[in-house]
């Protein structure tokens, strides 16, 4: 069981970002360090474009992540309707 | 209308523009993508996560400098620098501008070349991103950092640094190996083992250390560059995957790199490790704790991910793990002891960050180096600062000057030596010795300052004729905090009293 995680700044553009991450990924923990907030599950972690896009009112694409992420730990998948980090 | 294209389909259609050349044999136009020994089936088994295509680049990066450049010019504008806790704090910088930013100058013009000599696109087209993301960090760390220039000693010439100062060498020499040596070798040195295994160790100290001492324009840089990490994060980890895959003769040639890179990496991050145990007057973490989670925990989930293709963690790694109580303690003294000839200051830990130290460190730190910190502060006390009269031996390999210990005694300094040809080369430890014996054609090649220095092609004889060749301005630049242009600046701005001894930890 390995742990993945993934980083963004604590800014008004990660918090749509992050409320998707907790409602689609159920096992995932975030934790508040300072000006950074850490999402971190066991083995995968989806960003789905339909949930973020829904919380935020607008539509959102899954590449728009790079602009508030900080790093990650694990293999990444990414197309036009997520953004996953996974281990195998 | 025509449906838009998905985002693979537009990726491999916009990057994947490559053709057998006809005018000129494909080995000609692509030299050196087999002399490592590196066997590729199949390019384009090449993956590239983030499938990134120029005008999504443009569009990004574009976003990210404007929210960016803003941030600087309030903190310009409002005098940010006023707020930082301590301007001891401001070394840490100074170590930044020196040590990193010329190697983000190095990456730039890596990537660019080394890059090139790929036959697949899909790697070609990354290493160009990222070529560019460097030339960016080189710049914006610059701009951010050039605030400080106008009230800081110890920035004004980073660059002629970096080709002539002694413990600049140390991250010279790191990418001045990585930039001659193979593509393929060269992503595994920088795109996987310092942009993937060791980038955390890096960043996160200075980052954090910038945001619990008041400098939000280095939080603000560090953010808004990690966001490129991401990316060529991904292209290390990639390029290690595919070599993996390819083909099974790669595994051995791809292991004997990433040992030899990781301990490297791990040397010259020593320098870090001294940086965010003592320059910092707000300190986040230890290097001891940074070590622990960065690599310890994070490296394991990516090593046990690696295993299957038969990677295993480097041996030298046992090396680290019982350093870590060490290393910072003992490349602060180095540093300690020679700083009359750095661009960074120097200063002895007060109460409060000793306890801190004893905290962080309960096995070693009042055993083998409160003692000698004691002794430096009754010497200055009496007037007698210790500031070395000569040059120090460096190590060929990772040219630190040879301060460490042997890993299993803190009490033996760690020596090596070999000969090769006739002449005796000197090593700071095992790791160091072999990567040098693995070869040596390249290492006896190392430009070694304190050689060079007394072989008088460094300005002269005296420490004052070498400190001129350097551009370093004596009493200003170099020695001491206590005492320092630096020092005497931030006490007046503060409205502080001159005569205080202040505290190394905040200014009330």
């Amino acid at each position: 069981m390995s742990t993945v995680f993934l980083a963004l700044q604590d800014v008004d553009e990660a918090r749509p970002i992050v409320e998707a991450v907790l409602r689609d990924n159920p096992e995932a923990k975030v934790e508040h360090q300072p000006a950074m907030i850490r999402l971190t599950a066991d083995n995968k972690l989806v960003v789905n474009r339909e949930t973020v896009s829904e919380i935020m009112g607008a539509d959102w694409d899954p590449q728009e992540i790079q602009l508030v992420l900080i790093s990650f730990g694990g293999n990444i998948e990414e197309d036009d309707d997520h953004f996953t980090i996974y281990w195998n | 209308m025509a449906k838009r294209l998905n985002m693979r389909d537009r990726y491999r259609l916009m990057t994947r523009l490559g053709w057998e050349t006809s005018y000129q044999p494909m080995d000609k136009v692509f030299p050196y993508d087999k002399y490592e020994g590196i066997k590729v089936k199949d390019w384009d088994a090449w993956e590239d996560p983030f499938r990134m295509t120029m005008d999504a680049y443009w569009k990004y990066q574009g976003e990210k400098e404007k929210k960016l450049y803003a941030i600087m010019d309030a903190f310009a504008q409002n005098n940010g620098h006023l707020n930082i806790s301590d301007a001891r704090y401001v070394n840490a910088l100074k170590l930044f501008i020196q040590g990193v930013s010329p190697l983000e100058y190095q990456a730039h013009r890596g990537f660019a070349r080394q890059g090139r000599h790929f036959t697949g696109e899909g790697a070609r087209v990354a290493c160009q991103m990222q070529s560019l993301d460097e030339l960016r960090h080189v710049q914006t760390q610059v701009h951010t950092i050039s605030h400080y220039n106008k009230y800081f000693d110890g920035f004004h010439d980073p660059f002629h640094w970096h080709d002539r100062v002694w413990y600049l060498s140390v991250p010279k020499s790191f990418f001045d190996d990585a930039n001659t040596a193979g593509p393929f070798e060269f992503m595994v040195a920088i795109g996987f083992s310092f942009e993937y295994v060791l980038t955390n160790l890096l960043f996160v100290p200075f980052m954090s250390g910038a945001a619990y001492n008041g400098d939000m324009s280095t939080v603000t840089f560090g953010f808004s560059a990690q966001s490129d990490e991401a990316r060529h994060m991904t292209l290390g980890l990639q390029a290690i995957k595919f070599m993996l895959e390819q083909h099974e003769d790669n595994v051995p040639i791809v292991q004997g790199w990433i040992d030899k890179w990781l301990w490297r990496g791990y040397k010259v991050l020593s320098l870090v490790g001294a940086m965010m145990d003592y320059m910092l007057p707000e300190s986040p973490m230890s290097w001891k704790e940074a070590w622990e989670i960065y690599f310890e925990e994070n490296g394991g989930a990516l090593f046990n991910d690696l295993a299957r293709y038969g990677i295993k963690v480097p041996d030298y790694a046992e090396i680290c793990a019982k350093e870590k109580d060490h290393i910072s303690h003992q490349v602060w003294g180095i540093l300690y002891n020679h700083t009359a000839a750095a661009a960074i200051h120097t200063w002895m830990p007060d109460e409060k960050k000793m306890d801190w130290l004893s905290a962080k460190y309960p096995d070693t730190f009042d055993k083998y180096y409160r003692p000698r910190f004691e002794h430096w502060k009754e010497m200055e006390a009496k007037g007698e600062r210790y500031y070395s009269q000569t040059l120090p031996c460096i190590c060929q390999t990772c040219q630190i000057p040879m301060g460490f210990t042997e890993p299993d005694d803190p009490t033996q300094i760690a020596y090596r030596s070999t000969e090769y040809q006739g002449e005796r080369y000197h090593f700071c430890s095992d790791p160091c010795k072999q990567i040098f014996e693995n070869e040596p054609e390249k290492y006896v090649h190392a430009w070694l300052p304190p050689q060079q220095i007394f072989q008088g092609n460094c300005g002269g004889p005296t420490l004052d004729d070498v400190l001129k060749w350097y551009n370093i301005k004596v009493g200003a630049d170099n020695m001491d905090y206590v005492g320092s242009p630096d020092e005497k600046r931030w006490k007046e701005w503060k409205g502080l009293d001159q005569e205080d001894d202040l505290p190394a930890t905040g200014t009330e």
